[in-house]
C-alpha cells in the first residue's frame, strides 16, 4: 500500500501514514487526482531536521481519504506537480515560502502571504504579470478597498474596458494563527482561536477544530451536540448567504433587495444570538461539547422565525430574480466553466454553481449529517446569476434541514470531560461550511500536544476561481463577481 | 410590480427607532460587572482559564480591551464576575478599560465618553469615517458595516464611512495590526487631515487581542498615534460602536 486510507475525522498514528520517496509521491498524486480524486491538502510539517510533506486526497465517491507522505530537506528541489495538477498551484508555492523547498517547473513561484515592496518597501519586489501594448493599462487596486472589508490588492491588466487578466495578491492579513495554535496550547485559548481563523465562519471554523480534537482525544459528543452544532452551521450559512443576496443587489443599485435581504439577514444573526450571546456564533462550541443548549422555548421560536424568514425569503428573492435588469447583470457574467472549476479545485456554492457535485454534507458527512441525508444541488451556467441563485435555493434548503434537525433535539449530555490526545497522531476533519469544504488537520506530537495544524479556507481553493472568472469580463462587472465569491482573506492568509 | 409592492409592505420599517436606549438581545454579553467578595475559590484559576489575558488580581480586574467577551470566566467566577447586557462599554482613555468592583455600569456609562465641546463643534453634524483593517478576522469589520444598514442606520446622525481617506474626517482601525498591512495603514492615515478623530475597534486593535504573542505583528507603530476613542468586544455590537460614537459627538 502506498497510502493509509482514513474517513472524516478518523485518527491514524503517524507511523501508520507511508512515507514514499518524493518521484513516487509525486507520481502516485498526480495518478490520483487524474483518476478523479481531489486534492484537500498537501503541506509540510518540519520533522527535527526534515521536512515531512503530507498529501490528503478525497474519494468524494466513496467517502475517503487517503494520505501518504515524502521526506525532504529544506532547500531540497523536486519536480513541480502543478504543471500536471493545477489544483496543487497554491499549496506548493506555500511549501516554497514556509520551508524553501522548491518545486522545480512551477509556472507561478511567487511569494504567498510575504509583504511585498511598493506597499512595504523593506520588502523584496513582486513580479506581477504585465501586459504591453498600445491602449494597454494596468489597474491596481488595494491592499485598501472602497467598503469596509478586509485588505487585498488585485491587479488588472486591460485594454480598454476588458480585463485580459487579474492578479490577486493576499497575505495583508497573515497574522500567524497556525504557529499560535502550537505556542499555546491552553485548550480554551485554541478553541477561542479558531473561531477567529475567519470572523464570517465562527461555526464552520471551531466546529472543524473542536471535532479533529475531540476525535484525537478519543472523545464522542452527544447526539444533542451534534445537532445543536449542525443547528448553528445550517444558520451561519443561511445569514451569511442572505448578506451575500444583499450585497450583490447593492453592487448593481437594486436597493430594495440591498434593503430586503440585510433585514433578513439581522434577524437570523439575532436568532443565533438569542442562543450563544454572539451574533456569529462565538461561544457556542467548546471542545467536548458545546456552551449553551437550544430550551424548547427557543425551539418554538426558531421554527417560528424559520417558517416567516422561508416565506419572506422566497417573495424576495422571486422579486429579484425575476427584474430584468437585475439579471441583464448576473446572466452570463463571470463564467467559470465547470471543467476549469474542477481543474482548479474549485469547492463549495461557487463549485455547485458550475456544476460540480461537491458537497462535504453528504460527500464525507460527520456529525448530524451521518443521520440525515443531504441533497447536492448544483446548477450548471457557472455565471454570477447562478452562484446567486444557488444562494437562494441553499437558504431554502438549510431552513428545511433545521426545521427537521429540531424535530430531534433528544436529550444528551452538552459537555464532556477533557482527556489527553493521542501521540503522534494525525487526524483530517472535513465540514461544509457556507462557503465550501473547510479543512482542519491535526497532527500531535511525542507529549500528546498539538505539533502542527493546516488550517484551509475554501477561500484558499477559490480565490482562482475569482481570476478566472474575470477573464475577458469587463472591468466595472469585478464587484459583482467578487460578490458572487465573497471570499475570505483572512481565512487566506492565516 | 405587484410582487415588489408586496415585498416592500412586508419588509415594512426595519429601522431601530431610539436608537440611544435600544438593547441588543438578551444573552449579549457586554459590561463585565465585578463582584470580588463572592468569589471563593484560587484566583490563579480564573486569570489562567482567560483565554485573552484580560483578568489580573489585587484588586480583581478585568481589561475590557484585552476580553473578548466570551463568558468563561462568569461560568466559574460564582458571581464574581458577571456580563450584563449594556452597550456603552467604550472610553476615551485606554486606562478606563480596567474594571474594577469599584466600577459600577451606570457611572463608567456617563463617564466614560465624554465630549468635547470642540469635536461636538466640528463633528456634531457630519462625520465621515475611513475604516481600515490590518489582520482583522472580518467580525469587527462586518459589525461595523452593519451599522449602516437599515437596521442601524448610522447614516441618520450624519455619520459614514467612504471610500477614499482623503474624503474622511477620522480613521476607524480593526484587526491586531499585521505586519504586512502596516504601511498601507500608516499611508491611510497619514492622508487623513488634521484634525482628526481616530477609533480603535475591537480586542485586537486594542490590545492584540487573542493574536497578541504573534511574530507576525506591529504594534509600534501605535506609539506615535494618539487614539481618541477604545471601542471593545470580540467584535462588539453595532450598537456598542454606535452609541460610543454618539456619545464622543455630544449627540443625544
Amino acid at each position: 500500500m502506498n497510502c493509509i486510507e482514513l474517513k472524516n475525522l478518523q485518527s491514524t498514528k503517524l507511523l501508520e501514514i507511508p512515507s514514499l520517496k518524493v518521484n513516487d509521491f509525486r507520481d502516485d498524486l498526480i495518478k490520483k487526482i487524474k483518476g478523479g480524486n481531489r486534492l484537500v491538502q498537501l503541506f509540510g510539517d518540519k520533522n527535527s531536521e526534515r521536512i515531512v510533506i503530507y498529501a490528503i486526497t478525497a474519494d468524494d465517491n466513496v467517502a475517503q481519504l487517503s494520505i501518504n507522505s515524502t521526506q525532504l530537506m529544506p532547500n531540497d528541489v523536486y519536480q513541480s506537480i502543478t504543471p500536471e495538477i493545477p489544483s496543487a498551484h497554491l499549496f506548493e508555492r506555500e511549501i516554497y515560502e514556509q520551508y524553501g523547498i522548491k518545486p522545480e517547473g512551477h509556472p507561478w513561484l511567487k511569494p504567498l502571504r510575504k509583504g511585498i515592496a511598493g506597499i512595504d518597501n523593506t520588502e523584496t519586489p513582486y513580479d506581477f504579470f504585465s501586459m504591453s501594448g498600445d491602449e494597454i493599462h494596468e489597474v491596481g487596486v488595494g491592499p485598501i478597498h472602497a467598503g469596509i472589508i478586509e485588505p487585498g490588492y488585485f491587479r488588472f491588466s486591460c485594454h480598454g474596458e476588458k480585463v485580459y487578466y487579474l492578479e490577486i495578491k493576499l497575505g495583508f492579513q497573515h497574522r500567524g494563527v497556525e504557529e499560535l495554535f502550537i505556542k499555546n496550547n491552553s485548550p480554551i485559548y485554541i478553541e477561542k482561536l479558531s473561531e477567529s481563523i475567519a470572523g464570517d465562519t465562527v461555526i464552520g471554523h471551531s466546529g472543524t477544530f473542536v471535532s479533529a480534537f475531540e476525535s484525537l482525544a478519543g472523545i464522542s459528543v452527544s447526539y444533542r451536540v451534534k445537532l445543536i452544532r449542525a443547528i448553528a452551521l445550517e444558520l451561519e450559512r443561511i445569514a451569511v448567504h442572505l448578506g451575500d443576496l444583499s450585497a450583490l443587489s447593492t453592487d448593481i443599485a437594486y436597493l430594495t433587495g440591498n434593503a430586503v435581504f440585510s433585514a433578513l439577514r439581522t434577524k437570523v444573526i439575532n436568532t443565533t444570538m438569542a442562543i450563544c450571546g454572539n451574533r456569529f456564533g462565538r461561544g457556542l462550541n467548546k471542545i467536548g461539547g458545546v456552551n449553551f443548549d437550544i430550551t424548547l422555548e427557543q425551539t418554538n421560536g426558531l421554527l417560528m422565525m424559520l417558517n416567516k424568514l422561508d416565506d419572506e425569503t422566497a417573495l424576495a428573492s422571486e422579486v429579484l430574480f425575476s427584474s430584468a435588469s437585475v439579471l441583464e447583470r448576473f446572466e452570463k457574467t463571470g463564467i467559470v466553466e465547470s471543467e476549469v472549476a474542477q481543474e482548479i479545485g474549485m469547492v463549495g456554492p461557487a463549485a455547485r454553481a458550475s456544476g460540480i457535485s461537491i458537497d462535504i454534507r453528504s460527500d464525507h458527512p460527520s456529525g448530524v449529517y451521518e443521520y440525515y441525508p443531504h441533497y447536492k444541488l448544483t446548477l450548471n451556467s457557472g455565471d454570477v446569476f447562478a452562484r446567486a441563485y444557488i444562494r437562494f435555493v441553499e437558504i431554502r434548503q438549510s431552513i428545511r434541514i433545521i426545521k427537521e434537525q429540531l424535530k430531534n433535539l433528544s436529550g444528551g449530555v452538552l459537555k464532556q470531560e477533557l482527556t489527553e490526545l493521542k501521540k503522534e497522531s494525525l487526524v483530517v476533519s472535513l465540514t461544509e461550511g457556507w462557503r465550501g469544504e473547510i479543512a482542519h488537520t491535526i497532527i500531535t506530537g511525542k507529549e500528546g500536544k498539538i505539533k502542527r495544524i493546516k488550517i484551509k479556507d475554501p477561500s484558499f481553493n477559490n480565490w482562482f476561481g475569482l481570476s478566472i472568472a474575470m477573464r475577458d469580463e469587463a472591468i466595472s462587472d469585478f464587484p459583482i463577481c467578487n460578490k458572487s465569491f465573497n471570499l475570505s482573506y483572512c481565512g487566506f492568509d492565516l | 410590480m405587484l410582487d415588489l409592492i408586496k415585498l416592500i409592505r412586508q419588509h415594512g420599517y426595519q429601522a431601530i427607532r431610539d436608537i440611544r436606549s435600544a438593547k441588543p438581545v438578551n444573552k449579549h454579553r457586554g459590561f463585565p460587572v465585578i463582584n470580588e467578595a463572592k468569589y471563593a475559590g484560587n484566583w490563579q484559576d480564573i486569570i489562567e482559564l482567560c483565554p485573552a489575558n484580560a483578568i489580573t488580581k489585587n484588586p480583581l480586574t478585568v481589561d475590557m480591551g484585552k476580553c473578548i467577551f466570551c463568558g468563561e470566566c462568569e461560568k466559574i467566577s460564582s458571581g464574581a464576575i458577571k456580563f450584563i447586557n449594556e452597550v456603552k462599554l467604550s472610553a476615551v482613555n485606554r486606562e478606563e478599560l480596567f474594571i474594577t468592583s469599584e466600577i459600577d455600569y451606570i457611572k463608567y456609562s456617563v463617564a466614560a465618553v465624554k465630549s468635547q465641546k470642540e469635536i461636538h463643534k466640528l463633528f456634531g453634524r457630519s462625520l465621515k469615517l475611513r475604516q481600515v483593517s490590518a489582520g482583522g478576522c472580518n467580525g469587527c469589520e462586518m459589525e461595523l458595516a452593519a451599522c449602516s444598514n437599515v437596521n442601524f442606520d448610522i447614516g441618520r446622525f450624519g455619520i459614514e464611512f467612504t471610500a477614499s481617506p482623503r474624503h474622511a474626517d477620522g480613521i476607524v482601525f480593526t484587526g491586531p495590526f499585521s505586519k504586512n498591512m502596516v504601511p498601507a495603514l500608516l499611508d491611510a492615515y497619514k492622508s487623513i487631515s488634521d484634525p482628526k478623530i481616530i477609533i480603535a475597534v475591537g480586542a485586537c486593535a486594542i490590545s492584540g487581542g487573542l493574536f497578541a504573542e504573534s511574530e507576525q505583528l506591529n504594534r509600534e507603530i501605535l506609539e506615535g498615534i494618539k487614539i481618541d476613542l477604545f471601542v471593545p468586544g470580540c467584535p462588539p455590537h453595532p450598537l456598542v460602536f454606535i452609541n460610543a460614537v454618539l456619545d464622543l459627538l455630544g449627540i443625544k
